[in-house]
């Protein structure tokens, strides 16, 4: 007897950046990162990687901010999980902005390459004992 | 990008296409064009990454043509979604002057 696979019980691979308001502490950008990382695991996920790119400088005003909080999140989850997890950040009243993609085979392998690079930097870094820069500087704008 | 050399031949090696600067450096010929990613084996094109996404937009932020990149239909299709997702997180403007 065939078993057919239906579409929502495949997972896959996705990443999500959200921006949060600016000029908050630490501790509430992590409390709303680990907001979302239990949503994603409650929900059969799997966290891959998380990254804080800190408050940056935006290219153009979105709802009266210039600023913004970036965080980074890589992730394996079940396909029927994703709508819910854009209404939840719709729902959240922090979050201006967000931005879930999937990732295919390509994608994928950019990643891994970035994360070995970004985890050599800074071993490299911590190695010289020097002052960690901050590794996702963008020289268009400045970093508030 | 690559250095181009004085006594190079007239199939340079300018990435960006054909204009009068580079037809008199190349002997009145024009370079030949090519797409960067599929010469550098670039499969995935990443819309986190703006300082790359610079160099194919112009100086009001608008993205350029193929004819003048020389990005194949393809990968050109690919960074126009990485640079619109990009404008979505304010990584890039949408419109601006003097980007560069």
């Amino acid at each position: 007897m065939m078993e057919i696979k239906t579409k929502v019980d495949a997972t896959g691979m996705y990443e999500t950046t959200f921006i949060s308001l600016p000029e908050q502490t630490e501790q509430e950008y992590r409390e709303l990162a680990s907001k979302f990382e239990k949503l994603i695991k409650d929900n059969e996920g799997k966290i891959i990687n998380e990254e804080h790119w800190g408050q940056l400088k935006f290219a153009y005003p979105i709802g009266r901010h210039h600023n913004g909080y970036y965080t980074f999140i890589e992730f394996k989850a079940p396909r029927a999980f994703i709508s819910k997890l854009e209404l939840e950040f719709s729902y959240d009243e922090r979050i201006i902005r967000q931005l879930t993609v999937s990732l295919d085979k390509h994608a994928l392998a950019y990643n891994e390459k970035r994360r070995a690079k970004d985890s050599a930097a800074t071993k490299a870094e911590n190695a010289d004992k020097t002052l960690v820069k901050r590794k996702r500087t963008l020289t268009i704008r400045e970093e508030v | 990008m690559s250095e181009v050399k004085e006594k190079e031949s007239p199939a340079g090696r300018d990435p960006i296409g054909p204009t009068a600067a580079n037809q008199i450096r190349h002997g009145g010929k024009m370079p030949k064009k090519y797409c960067r990613f599929k010469k550098a084996g670039i499969k995935y094109i990443d819309y986190k990454d703006p300082n790359f996404l610079l160099k194919f937009v112009n100086e009001q932020g608008k993205i350029l043509p193929r004819r003048i990149t020389g990005t194949s239909l393809k990968y050109q299709r690919q960074l126009s979604k990485a640079i619109k997702r990009s404008r979505h997180l304010a990584l890039l403007p949408f419109v601006t002057d003097q980007l560069k």
